[in-house]
């Protein structure tokens, strides 16, 4: 019952069957033995010539059983009835391969997820069990060998994002002696981390950690350094991807810059400097985001900046000693070739202003915790003090709220992962720099990891006080002696079993970590997604969190879900690791699943050009005919099915393959006297 | 010996979603009825409509068909494709005598091994009620009463 | 000109009736009018219910009836006091999703020759329509008198928020339709932390000593950002807030004057109606110190106390916080 047309004619078919015991996971459902006897008896006539059954087919032994088989008995086609294909496909196609038989001329058919695990009742699950073999069998006959397609790796690698993960993942890439590419969309590489202060658990500071890492990275001769640029458009397919970066206008020439300083040293224009400094402090239009910004050159804000305005000013250009300014200066677009591209684009905060209750935004002294890590810092704009809004004030109660924005259904869902150990850390640099009283408003306390919860017991000893409950409101709206002047923090205390309103002089918000707020875009510009928090999706969540489902793309660092700087560091090495591992081999061999179109069907009727969002299909106007680019074809068949004359074939999940499985399947589902078509009188 | 109607059922999954999610299912050991046969596409955009003609003439009483949900297809935009060809089979079907509650559609993502077992289970007892479809002796049926009609006005 | 159905209620007809005087002086300016629904009854306020709660459904579902059967050309109930707007509310939506108590309803009303179909009406508050139907932009382009340099305290009040599924007014926890309302009127308005908080309602009868500190925590909680008056939507709150004022004061030994107006007489103030016509003057807290500011005398404005002098801010230190151009 099966199409021979593809078939050579001479060639018969000449099938194994093994059907897997996987101990009693699908032996104590299924009749294994009987399953085996039945695919020998009942299709023989499609070729099957050997059929077994065995405890576990993945192991060695069970392997070599395979292999055996197709060298004594001549097997052509290789049917196991087991797992899922998800976790054994591999494993049998190399059997085959080192058997001599094309890989792909084997099938491996999933009687353990889809029968055994899920029905109970064993003669029905024989009877299905006996039917998906026998799909297995009508499909392998119109399985063809295929041979695994050959793409060369280029050697450079692009690395989005400046962050600490971006660049560990650079360094070591540029270290092993290929060259990176790294895309940062500030002026300035380096971060969130630079604007920390301290870093937990070791109090380390985060620029003397940082800036060592970001100097190999301006000096590293491997790594071209595009700051204040953005990725446009990625095209290609792993190992040759062709990437175009708009690299915006600085204003400065950046062969004669120096980084003296004096432009903005001099610049009389001064605006709040919301990114870095969180609106918590001044910059002027020429700027460098901070004093160790690599690399060193300012850029121009054009919307702040006086020249840009109406045409005056133009201090910074009178003034620079080597005639670095120039207004004229116009953005470059550049078409980078590289091999293989890591994401690692970081995060952005929780907008505190979303809970109205909380007072941020309103209320003078309510803080977020990068606002709070830009006071600490000694080059912030307190020079390191912790005081009040009003610059010079200490506060003598500070009450610091967990969870702002996660853990909650109305908000984030997730937990941030971090805001427990950045909240301890808090307390512990009021303390130290002010004495004041510390409250920690908490719903549970996160500290895993590597001397983190020691971290918490030192907090704990140094007198900080743990309220347990859910921060109801911070007002300053005072009621009670001892409230005026200060903010009230109104808190469930559960472990006390009371509200209570505690004073405090300045409230910090630990507010959750969110995907740049862009995500979205970005990913469907690499051809990647994201998940439904809207972090990028990895490849598998445990076992390959550096990958994604596209090839040749990786990502690193909190924008594959909120995490620690060490994690971070270790998710920028092990993508580079992987790039590393492709380049040196210097080819890749991809599943050789993907479309063709037969010219000589093809009618130039142009439906399925549309229909290919990698861009695969490309239509020849002097031919009349559609081509299929193979190396960008992803092999989803929408093309294939689209096709109104069947000129698109797809291999590995052809039309023939399908519909035989299909017929195999029915063929062994009704009982034995079923009548499907009755004898239409004439 | 009246046995109650056990209907048949061809499923279509797609290799990123849809059948990441009956492993899961199998995975956590669920339990749905053994009446569906589960066949395996790299996308629901490479469902063919005559692969669910096939199915249902060699005998299938319904046809389910799962893919990822919109927006999170692996291949970016392909099941949208695959929606709109599944409702203009839908129409289609209609016309050649088969009831359209007899091939549905179902959205499933990776982890959702829960709602897709609990799909199957409903489908199948959905194809119960409507009983066996028998498409090719329906058709059969058809060609005889239109065969008749025409005799009849030519006569 | 577009047309509401209109339930008054108690309130408008008696204490609050500056309410309703300054509600329909203000109708030409915002291209309204209201037809209001023969023949209403109370709505029962916040007392009924504790009573018993099918008969306070019924009383309430005759209102809805007559108002549905009145209907013509329009669908939308409208209510200027927040008890009979919430009450109107909750009745039309328990109607709909309860049908236990439909039935029973249904029975009630038919003995008096009425039905009310659930869904059939739309009932907002008076700020609701005037915010979102008429609009900014149209009520900025009628200010004639605009009310620079006159400090209001945004008072909601604590029902017509609780609940606010839609974020009719803003979110739910901090509103901000009325702040932006009497933005656009001139006003400087504060930042009022108890714009929602509850002004005691009916505790002035039954728990007096618990209402005065309600209402002590509005008025001081004012008076801290120095707002010269208070505005608000419900007439229970102006009663409490104006008339209580001075029991208030006696009782926690303090001597504010914090006089309380309705949004609506504001709203006239602006569009340059006369105060007499507003219903303004008949407060027991005077507003006239307050009204001077924006140059409007009050007939028979008493002797009353100079306002405290503003407590200068010097912009010092760090940037103050921002809330952005839209409250999320």
């Amino acid at each position: 019952m099966s199409n021979k047309q593809n078939q050579p004619q001479d060639e018969k078919e000449r099938i194994g069957v093994y059907v897997c015991h996987c101990g009693s996971n699908i032996a104590g459902v299924v009749d294994v033995e009987d399953v085996a006897v039945w695919a020998k008896e009942e299709l023989g006539d499609q070729g099957v010539v050997v059929s077994r059954d065995y405890k576990f087919m993945c192991s060695s032994l069970g392997q070599e059983m395979i292999e055996n088989d197709i060298k004594e008995q001549g097997l052509n086609r290789v049917v196991v009835a087991a797992c899922s294909p998800h976790l054994h496909e591999a494993t049998f196609r190399k059997a085959c391969e080192r058997a001599g038989l094309n890989p792909y001329l084997s099938e491996l058919v999933s009687i353990r997820e889809q029968v055994s695990w899920v029905h109970t009742d064993k003669e029905k699950a024989t009877e299905k069990a006996k039917a998906m073999v026998a799909g297995g069998v009508e499909r392998v006959i119109e399985n063809e060998p295929l041979e695994p397609l050959r793409v060369p790796i280029h050697p450079a690698t692009l690395v989005v994002g400046g962050g600490i993960a971006g660049i560990q993942a650079a360094l070591e890439i540029a270290d092993a002696g290929y060259q990176v590419y790294m895309v940062e969309r500030e002026p300035s590489i380096g971060g969130h981390m630079a604007q920390f202060d301290k870093t937990f658990p070791t109090l380390d500071c985060a620029a003397c950690i940082l800036t060592p890492k970001m100097v190999s990275v301006g000096e590293h001769p491997n790594i071209e350094l595009l700051t204040w640029s953005e990725v446009e458009r990625v095209e290609g397919y792993v190992g040759n991807f062709s990437v175009t970066v708009r690299k915006r206008p600085r204003y400065v020439d950046t062969d004669l810059c120096t980084g003296c300083g004096i432009c903005w040293e001099k610049c009389p224009k001064k605006v709040i400097d919301e990114d870095f400094e969180q609106g918590l402090g001044y910059r002027t239009a020429v700027y460098t985001p901070f004093p160790q910004a690599v690399p060193k050159y300012p850029v121009i804000d054009t919307e702040s900046c006086i020249f840009f305005a109406n045409g005056k000013c133009k201090a910074c250009e009178k003034l620079c000693p080597t005639g670095a300014i120039n207004f004229d200066q116009e953005e470059e677009i550049l078409l980078l070739e590289v091999g293989n591209i890591i994401i690692a684009t970081g995060f952005d905060t929780f907008d505190a202003r979303r809970i109205p209750e909380y007072g941020y935004g309103r209320l003078a002294n309510v803080f977020t915790s990068v606002e709070f890590e830009r006071m600490c810092n000694a080059a912030g704009p307190t020079n390191g003090e912790v005081v009040l809004r009003d610059g010079v004030t200490k506060p003598e109660a500070v009450g610091i709220v967990h969870c702002v924005g996660s853990r909650d259904r109305n908000y984030n869902n997730y937990c941030s992962v971090i805001c427990c150990m950045s909240s301890l850390k808090f307390a512990h640099l009021v303390k130290e720099r002010t004495g004041a009283e510390v409250y920690n408003f908490y719903i549970d306390m996160r500290t895993a990891y590597k001397d983190y919860d020691e971290f918490y017991q030192r907090v704990m000893e140094e007198g900080v006080l743990f309220v347990r409950g859910r921060v109801a409101e911070i007002t300053d709206a005072t009621r009670n002696p001892g409230e005026e002047g200060k903010l009230v923090v109104q808190v469930e205390d559960t472990l006390a079993g009371r509200q209570r309103r505690i004073p405090v002089d300045m409230a910090i918000l630990s507010v959750g970590l969110q995907p740049p707020s862009d995500t979205k875009e970005v990913a469907q510009r690499f051809g990647i997604s994201c998940s439904a928090s809207g972090w990028i999706t990895e490849k598998h969540p445990k076992l390959d969190p550096v990958a994604t489902m596209t090839e040749g793309i990786f990502i690193a660092g909190a924008i594959q879900g909120p995490k620690d700087i060490p994690t971070s560091v270790a998710q920028g090495a092990a993508a580079a690791a992987r790039v590393l591992g492709r380049i040196n081999k210097g080819e890749m061999y991809l599943e050789p699943i993907r479309a063709t179109v037969d010219p000589e069907k093809c009618s130039g009727c142009r439906i399925c050009n549309n229909l290919c969002p990698f861009g695969a299909i490309i239509f020849h106007e002097d031919l009349m005919v559609t081509e299929i680019n193979h190396a960008l074809c992803q092999g989803c068949g929408t093309c294939v099915a689209a096709c109104p004359a069947g000129a698109i074939s797809g291999t590995g999940f052809s039309n023939e393959q399908v519909l035989s499985q299909i017929e195999g399947l029915l063929a062994y589902s009704f009982p034995k006297d079923f009548e499907l078509v009755e004898m239409v009188p004439a | 010996m009246s046995e109650q109607f056990e209907p048949v059922i061809i499923g279509f999954t797609c290799n990123w979603c849809s059948y990441r999610a009956a492993d899961m299912a199998g995975t956590a050991r669920i339990k749905y009825p053994p009446n569906i046969r589960l066949v395996r596409l790299m996308c629901s955009g490479r469902l063919d409509p005559t692969f669910v003609l096939k199915a249902l003439s060699e005998g299938a009483d319904g046809v389910l068909i799962t893919g990822c949900h919109p927006g999170e297809c692996h291949y970016l935009e392909q099941n949208y494709k695959a929606l709109r060809r599944y409702r203009l089979l839908l129409k289609t079907i209609a016309q050649m005598g088969i009831e359209p509650e007899r091939v549905k559609l179902v959205w499933a993502s990776a982890a959702e091994g829960v709602q897709l077992a609990r799909a199957i289970t409903t489908f199948v007892e959905e194809i119960r009620a409507l009983g066996p479809l028998r498409w090719p002796l329906r058709l059969a049926e058809m060609d005889i009463k239109e065969t008749a009609a025409v005799e009849e006005v030519v006569a | 000109m577009t047309k509401y159905l209109f339930y008054p209620g108690c309130s408008m007809q008696k204490n609050a009736r500056s309410y309703l005087d300054s509600m329909m002086a203000i109708r030409p300016e915002l291209d309204i009018t209201f037809e209001e629904v023969d023949d209403w009854n109370c709505c029962g306020a916040t007392e009924y219910w504790s009573v018993h709660q099918v008969k306070a459904h019924a009383l309430i579902g005759r209102n809805l009836a007559l108002a549905e059967q009145q209907a013509n050309g329009s669908n939308t109930l409208v209510a200027g006091c927040s008890a009979c707007y919430l009450n109107l509310a909750k009745t039309a939506n328990y109607l709909e999703e309860d049908l236990q108590l439909r039935a029973k309803i249904d029975d009630a009303l038919a003995v008096g020759g009425l039905h009310f179909t659930p869904g059939s009406l739309d009932i907002r508050h008076l700020l609701d329509i005037v915010f979102n139907d008429v609009g900014l932009e149209k009520i900025r382009s009628k200010v004639v008198r605009p009310l620079t340099g006159l400090r209001v305290a945004p008072y909601y009040g604590c029902m017509i928020v609780r609940p606010d599924r839609e974020n009719r007014y803003g979110n739910p926890e901090y509103p901000t339709a009325l702040d932006k309302l009497l933005e656009a009127l001139g006003a400087t308005v504060i930042d009022f932390p108890q714009k929602t908080h509850c002004c005691g309602g009916h505790m002035t009868q039954i728990s007096p000593e618990v209402a005065y500190e309600l209402l002590h925590r509005l008025i001081s909680g004012a008076d801290r950002y120095n707002a010269d008056l208070i505005v608000t939507l419900c007439p229970m709150c102006q009663l409490n807030l104006d008339a209580y004022q001075g029991d208030m004061n006696t009782f926690m030994d303090t001597d504010y004057h914090m006089p309380c107006l309705y949004f609506t007489q504001m709203m006239g103030l602006a569009f340059g109606h006369d105060p007499k016509e507003l219903g303004i003057g008949k407060e027991f807290v005077d507003a006239g110190p307050a009204l001077a500011k924006i140059g409007v005398e009050l007939p028979e404005a008493e002797e009353r106390p100079k306002p405290k002098p503003r407590r200068k801010q010097k912009q010092e230190g760090l940037p103050m916080p921002r809330m952005g151009d839209g409250n999320e």
